[in-house]
């Protein structure tokens, strides 16, 4: 029940981020991660993980 | 002290130019800005509005002479897709806009700004316009940028560019910021065009495709626009033109801004190289020629304003349009120069000398254009020139060191600047280098003459061989004046049958050459 981001695909962006409800994402070391604690899917949230909507790089993904 | 000798030396102003220093080797060349502006001068304009564009080298041609602008990429986030850009391309042989090599945080932006300020007191711009949308995230490290600014360097100019998606969210902060210039990037009023263009957008915490996406889109840049013209912030509109998708629209997309308040229209070619890895470049989408681009600016002028100098500038660019100086003001470089202080005494004292020049030049510009109409009258049709310069309105670039020439049409009803043309340097380092030279030859093939500070015999030869004048005999004096002597001269002698009208060629883009190399 969490996302991840493929950290080769991500450009590092920060779109990810600004969209999570759980504040799941945070950069670490030069890439975006996500939370796999705090992620909840978007559940209870929205129709669709936020991550995955906004990403420009398609590189969200169930984990 | 030392930054009015280096002002003088980037300009080549004549009358600036200290005798006893020679001009630093790092010369203007080819923008790679949204140096849009207006040809209005103050005669044509409201003036709160000339108040607000005078000192903007993106928003009024004039000052893109006399003025330098800087973006800082600070938001690199984006809610929308478009087929003409891959934000994953980041290459450092070559650069095109929107795409960055370095991100910043709003806190080294600023204290980049100040190094700037400091090093360049041309500087009259601030704006942010990428490497992803400025309002995307929220907008936050944009508002976070020019919140400081705000505070640490009032004098400067805030703009910024979006795509328009979340622009209505944040009309009031806009306003709240003093900013005055935004730049709204629309390529359709019509969503049918638009699918072909936005695969996709995030809007409403959802993703949106196809023609939903595009409607969506539209809406949100029509509401945005008028949002911000009732607030009387001055608005640009960008639009890529895109050969087979939008070329023709584009009178429509004129059209409709126009009539929503949109202070200036600025047409842009498509930059498409299937190295960019765009889905444009991969699926072959070619980029319009110089005169397809040409006739579609034509046909909108009389609509909403058109900007012709707009060289599509990196989200980093620094400096003068047609310069790149962003080499120059590295995160590393920043970093080590420690505390920044801010003063700006050699900007203010660099507008006054800039009032003082404009006063005299509107003067002889209107002799010069009387003179040509006394003398040659109305029969003579207009032809285009191609000009080596790098800034201060005078021809004072070297054949073989321009990165770009800049095109006027010139004729019994005076001389307009249409446009520039980048090309690779021909002079490296002192020898020509024949392939640069054919580059720029195919650049300018619909011009008539080319003026110069200086050419040297081979390049020269090549040019009379290929039917375009090669002129150094204005070296250093004002390009509008000189371009309407040189067409009296022309008049006369095709009266007299001395020289016979080129035939019109079309005139390649060069889209490697479209994007500034970095020096
Ligand atoms: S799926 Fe939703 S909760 Fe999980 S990281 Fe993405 S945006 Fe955050
Ligand atoms: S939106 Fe995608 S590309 Fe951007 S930071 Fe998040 S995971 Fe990376
Ligand atoms: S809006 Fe700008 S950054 Fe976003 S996809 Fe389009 S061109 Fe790229």
């Amino acid at each position: 029940m969490a996302y991840k981001i493929k950290a080769s695909d991500c450009t590092a962006c920060g779109a990810c981020e600004a969209e999570c409800p759980n504040i799941a994402i945070s950069f670490k070391k030069g890439t975006y991660v996500i939370d796999p604690v705090k992620c909840t899917e978007c559940q209870g949230h929205f129709d669709a993980p936020q991550c995955a909507a906004v990403c420009p790089a398609d590189c969200c993904v169930p984990a | 002290m030392d930054n009015v000798i280096s002002l003088d030396g980037i300009l080549g102003l004549g009358e600036l130019k200290a005798p006893d220093t020679a001009p630093p080797a790092s010369a203007a060349s080819g923008c790679s800005s949204s140096s849009c502006g207006s040809s209005d001068g103050p005669a044509d304009m409201a003036p709160e509005v000339w108040e607000k564009v005078k000192n903007h080298p993106c928003y009024s041609e004039e000052a893109h002479h006399y003025f330098a602008r800087m973006h800082v990429a600070v938001a690199p986030a984006c809610n929308i897709q478009c087929n003409y850009c891959n934000r994953k391309y980041d290459c450092s042989n070559e650069s095109r806009p929107g795409v960055v090599s370095e991100k910043l945080t709003p806190d080294q932006a600023i204290r980049k700004i100040l190094a700037v300020a400091k090093e360049i007191p041309q500087l009259s711009v601030i704006g942010i316009a990428g490497p992803g949308d400025s309002l995307a995230a929220g907008g936050r490290n944009t508002f976070a940028t020019f919140e400081q600014l705000q505070k640490k360097a009032p004098d400067l100019k805030l703009c910024l560019s979006t795509n328009g998606l979340a622009l209505p969210d944040h009309v009031e902060r806009i306003a709240q910021y003093n900013i005055d210039h935004v730049t709204i990037t629309i390529n359709m009023v019509d969503p049918e065009v638009g699918q072909h263009i936005y695969p996709w957008i995030f809007h409403g915490h959802r993703r949106w495709t196809g023609l939903d996406a595009a409607k969506i889109l539209h809406e949100r840049q029509m509401l945005g626009l008028e949002m911000l013209t009732a607030r009387g912030i001055l608005v640009k509109v960008n639009s890529v033109m895109i050969p087979g998708i939008n070329d023709e629209h584009l009178l429509e997309v004129n059209r409709q801004v126009k009539a929503r308040g949109a202070f200036l229209h600025n047409i842009m070619p498509l930059i498409s190289d299937p190295a960019h890895g765009t889905q444009f470049g991969l699926t072959g989408q070619r980029g319009p020629t110089a005169q397809e681009l040409k006739v579609v600016q034509d046909a909108c002028e009389g609509g909403a304003k058109l900007m012709r100098h707009c060289r599509q500038c990196r989200a980093d660019a620094v400096g003068l349009l047609g310069e790149d100086r962003g080499a120059e003001f590295t995160i590393d470089r920043i970093e080590a120069m420690g505390e920044v202080d801010y003063d700006d005494e050699a900007r203010r004292s660099y507008r006054e000398h800039v009032e003082a020049e404009r006063a005299g030049r509107a003067v002889s510009k209107a002799a010069a254009k009387a003179e040509v109409q006394d003398s040659v009258g109305a029969q003579a049709a207009p032809i285009l020139i191609a000009v080596a310069t790098k800034g201060g309105e005078r021809i004072n670039e070297h054949f073989g060191h321009a990165r770009e020439f800049q095109i006027y049409e010139v004729g019994p009803q005076g001389a307009t600047f249409v446009g520039h043309r980048r090309v690779d340097q021909y002079c490296e380092g002192g020898s020509g280098d024949e392939d640069a030279l054919d580059g720029v030859l195919a650049a300018i093939n619909d011009c008539t003459a080319v003026l110069v500070a200086k050419i040297g015999g081979c390049p020269s030869k090549s040019l009379q061989a290929a039917g375009i004048e090669p002129v150094d005999r204005f070296a250093f004096e004002y390009i509008e004046e000189s371009a309407l002597a040189y067409f009296k001269d022309y008049a006369g002698r095709l009266s007299r049958g001395a020289v016979s009208v080129r035939a019109g060629q079309d005139a390649v883009i060069r889209t490697g050459a479209l994007t500034a190399l970095r020096a």
